[in-house]
């Protein structure tokens, strides 16, 4: 006789989360409802959204034990379930709006995940058929995604309490997450009050600037890129992306991108009377330098190339953009660089592995790991010589943890082998359906949607699109997105058996 | 004065000894075979308890006492013991502490545990190590006036510049005073014309600048600088401030710590200095880490046997200069007898910081030299003190004093003592005496 091992994860203490959210999901989508109602469009995707969710919620919640506790084991699974079910909630109003490209049930969720993971990644062809409301949710949903839903459940759910910052935790891969207030519920609401200020800020000023030099830049485009360069996510409702807009206006997108990649944390010590903290930050002085490393070296390989005629303001306008937006992570463009030389292209393909500091809307590996792999490759050159010296790598003066450091060498190394196995995975499937891929597209693809930044070479450029990819292929990376947003762990961890029985 | 001593080990019976000739000394003391072996040793009542309890300090007097000095090995026997003082009574409180950790504390608040004073061993030892390092051939080394001023013991190595010379040539240096010489452990107050023989120890007190300059002279081959290689050996406390305190005079010190969880703990707290975790007994790894190489090492290890093993070691290496902590006062002398340069005795250190209270407000520092023979102390002259509207000349002669003044300051600057020079009023002087003579001088002062 088998008998079924006992199930150790009190997935009831799950479920009842992810009802909760499902529920609270139904607020941001009355906001696109509202612009359909404004612009005269269907109410009709919305409604059906709506009614889902709720009644998905009132099904998960009736699932759901509210008297459970959320421990490690179950915090995982609803960080892992509740990105994907806001995701299949997401792609509900395209599906229903049934127009172009994204009407299909595949292509709708790759679009609704490529947004809330912050991706940018579209399966759009024709931007010009969809409705204001569907397109204004697109944006909408990346910036729900940008601090991760975690962070936003934390700060609404002020019950949860120290399931809050196991939440958190989960989805960040810190090891502690760095509290600002003894109430975790207190840390995430002022974080995401200073993540609301910023938008605001940046719906003011590309508002501003559009009035004086750009009319395209309405109120409805400023909050439309508000809500995706702080949230550095990257979709845009032109089919240009910020390259439709006047070079003032580009320009003013940077700092933006920039400050939705720094720590959270750090910036509200630096709004709150210690700006010490942040600008002494080792971290920040590392991805500054990237920034300005790559934005040179790119700039320079435009210079020298004959195909590409920017000018000298244009040159270094072209190069620190679209450097900023990939290592953000964020995957706007202010120009087809898919047409570049291999040199430039080649360099952002490069940055593509950065990505920001850890705690703030960006993906990809991050500086700070970087960093520390940088720095704990230095100190072991130095023990070779000296086999008895102890020597802690700090960052900013502080030792890091052996343990860590060993985390993070793993965490880079699994991130490679992803990327490359992905990569493998999009040649050969793409061989099987008879297309032609070449290896730098294949590698431009898989790393720009694993590691969430939206645009990479060939069809999949810029001004492209990844409809053109095999169905599977377009499957694989929906998981892959998935994977890549909450850092990799809290998804494969439901894969193996002791992660349910031991 | 009255005085309560709590505690009768090294410390506490160094500094019984020192009081004992002028105050009413009572020591407390939680073993009584050890109280009683005092009374015959020292003129001061004894009495046996725990001196954190409140029956025996009020059997000890401690509410109309004057002062308590707590200075048992137990950091927190101490705070407690003062506490409770403070609840009987408004005794001046003294704790001896190693842990820096309470000294933090205290200096946020002086306050904090009812004690008036607290005296950090193992940071005023690692102090010490480091003032020593800063001077070649130094064996002591101790501030006075602020910093103004140091007092300085060197040893006259066979071959110095210095040695067959008088004072008066030896001294050629503005601000500085030649103020005693030790031969054969014998004082000889210096004139003019005395001769300076190699293997003696002369002790002199001026500027920093001129301490450091005459230290050159006497070993004009190991003058101290930033290449300088310095091996502390054991992360013990006195180990760890150490390395801090050279940190701080941007000095790059390696240590070397056997316990791989310590070894850990002060690489995360000595962001410049190299931790390497090894046995230090190991020659193939003093070998390899080239430590004969060194210019100075210091053993502060938790043994004075392994303190004294791996001193050897490395002045077999060819070290220049190793400096040792040695815990038990006695065996300080066998140690600079088996050719260690310094050995430091942080009991001795602790005694001297806690003695310099108790003379009240007349001296405000004082050193204690080679086995309390000499002593030097900082006096602040009041108005009707006999020293004060006389040139220095006159005064040694009318005095017929066992003592050498080294240097006056005079509103925050240095003064050279010359002998036209006339004192006044609210000087302070830092003066060489003859330990018989040290409560004469400061009843004058």
């Amino acid at each position: 006789m088998f008998e079924t091992p006992r199930l150790r994860v009190g997935w009831r203490a799950s479920t009842e989360l992810m009802g909760t959210v499902l529920t609270y999901l139904a607020i941001p989508l009355a906001f696109p409802l509202l612009i359909a109602v404004y612009y005269g469009e269907s109410v009709v995707p919305f409604v059906v959204a709506i009614a889902v969710t709720l009644a998905l919620g009132a099904w998960f919640g009736r699932l759901g034990d509210p008297e459970a506790d959320l421990g490690p084991r179950e915090a995982f699974l609803a960080v892992s379930a509740i990105w994907l079910l806001v995701a299949v909630v997401g792609a509900i109003p395209f599906v229903v709006a049934g127009v172009g490209t994204i009407a299909h049930p595949v292509n709708a969720l790759f679009e609704s995940m490529s947004g809330l993971t912050t991706t940018g990644a579209t399966v759009l062809e024709d931007f010009s058929i969809h409705s204001q409301s569907v397109m204004m949710w697109r944006q909408l949903i990346q910036w729900l995604g940008g601090l991760g839903i975690l962070v936003l459940v934390t700060a609404v759910l002020s019950e949860l309490g120290v399931g809050g910052a196991q939440l958190m935790e989960s989805e960040t891969q810190t090891r502690d997450v760095n509290k600002l207030t003894p109430r975790i519920t207190q840390t995430a609401r002022l974080i995401w009050g200073l993540y609301v200020g910023i938008t605001l800020l940046a719906v003011t000023v590309y508002y501003a600037l559009g009035l004086t030099l750009d009319p395209r830049m309405d109120m409805y485009n400023a909050v439309a890129h508000a809500f995706t360069s702080v949230a550095t996510a990257g979709f845009s409702p032109e089919p240009l992306s910020v390259g439709a807009f006047h070079p003032v206006i580009q320009w003013a997108v940077v700092p933006f991108m920039v400050i939705g990649s720094t720590s959270f944390v750090l910036l509200y010590f630096f709004f709150n009377g210690d700006p010490m903290r942040l600008l002494r930050n080792e971290e920040f002085h590392f991805y500054l330098g990237a920034l300005g490393f790559f934005s040179g070296v790119v700039a320079l390989a435009l210079y020298f190339d004959p195909t590409t005629r920017f000018g000298v303001e244009g040159t270094v306008r072209h190069a620190t953009f679209n450097v900023v937006s990939i290592v953000t992570t964020t995957g706007y463009a202010s120009v087809d660089f898919d047409l570049w030389a291999p040199a430039a292209k080649h360099m952002l393909f490069l940055c593509m592995f950065i990505g920001g500091m850890v705690g703030s809307t960006t993906c990809s590996i991050k500086s700070l790991r970087w960093l520390v792999v940088l720095k704990a490759f230095r100190r072991d050159l130095f023990t070779s010589v000296h086999p008895d010296a102890i020597r802690p790598v700090r960052v900013s003066g502080s030792p890091v943890d052996e343990d860590v450091i060993r985390d993070i060498y793993a965490y880079v190394l699994l991130s490679v082998v992803i990327f490359f196995l992905l990569t493998v995975f999009v040649v050969v499937d793409a061989e099987r359906a008879g297309l032609r891929v070449s290896e730098f597209e294949a590698m431009g693809a898989a790393a720009s949607t694993f590691l969430n930044i939206g645009p990479a070479f060939g069809d999949a450029g810029p001004y492209g699109t990844y409809a053109t990819f095999p169905m599977s292929t377009r499957g694989v990376m929906i998981v892959l997105m998935w994977i890549g947003r909450i850092e990799i762990i809290p998804v494969l961890v439901l894969f193996t058996k002791a992660f349910w029985t031991s | 004065m009255h005085v309560v001593i709590i505690g009768a080990g090294e410390v506490g019976t160094a500094i019984a000894a020192n009081l004992a000739r002028d105050h009413e000394v009572v020591v407390v003391d939680r073993d009584p075979d050890r109280a009683e072996r005092l009374k015959y040793e020292l003129d001061v009542l004894t009495i046996a308890g725990d001196g954190t309890s409140l029956s025996t300090l009020e059997t000890a007097r401690v509410a109309s006492t004057d002062m308590v000095i707590a200075c048992t090995d137990d950091d927190r026997t101490n705070l407690v013991a003062c506490g409770t003082a403070k609840v009987l009574g408004d005794a001046f409180t003294i704790a001896r502490s190693k842990s820096t950790e309470y000294l933090r504390t205290w200096e946020r608040d002086d306050s904090a545990f009812g004690v008036d004073f607290l005296v950090c061993t193992d940071l005023l030892t690692a102090e010490n190590i480091v003032r020593v390092i800063g001077l070649p051939a130094a064996i002591d080394v101790d501030p006075f006036a602020g910093g103004l001023v140091q007092m300085a013991e060197f040893d006259v190595p066979e071959g110095s510049p210095v040695a067959g010379q008088t004072v008066a040539e030896a001294d050629r240096f503005e601000s500085l005073t030649f103020v005693g010489l030790f031969r054969d452990s014998e004082m000889i107050l210096p004139r003019g014309d005395t001769v300076i023989e190699p293997n003696d120890r002369a002790v002199v007190i001026g500027s920093p600048e001129s301490v450091q300059a005459f230290a050159t002279d006497i070993a004009p081959d190991s003058t101290p600088d930033d290449a300088d290689e310095i091996v502390i050996v054991g992360g013990s406390e006195i180990g760890h401030q150490s390395a801090r305190l050279l940190e701080g005079l941007d000095l790059r010190p390696r240590l070397i710590e056997r316990d791989p969880d310590r070894a850990r703990w002060l690489a995360e707290h000595l962001p410049n200095t190299l931790v390497m975790e090894h046995d230090a007994t190991d020659t193939e790894f003093l070998a390899r880490e080239h430590v004969d190489e060194a210019d100075i090492v210091v053993a502060t290890l938790e043994s004075d046997e392994k303190n004294l093993l791996v001193s050897v070691l490395a002045k077999r290496l060819g070290v220049d200069r190793v400096i040792a902590v040695v815990d038990s006062g006695d065996y300080v002398t066998v140690f600079e007898e088996l050719g260690i340069d310094v050995a430091i005795n942080p009991r001795t250190v602790t005694a001297e910081e806690i003695t310099r209270f108790t003379y009240e407000s007349v001296a405000e520092n004082i050193a204690v030299l080679e086995n309390d023979q000499a002593e030097v102390l900082e006096l602040e002259l009041t108005d009707n003190c006999a020293l004060v509207g006389r040139p220095i000349s006159e005064l040694v002669q009318d005095i017929d004093a066992k003592f050498v003044i080294g240097a006056i300051t005079r509103n925050r600057s240095l003064v050279t003592p010359r002998g036209d020079t006339v004192l006044r009023p609210g000087d302070h002087i830092i003066v060489f005496v003859e330990s018989s003579f040290v409560s004469e001088l400061a009843a004058m002062a």
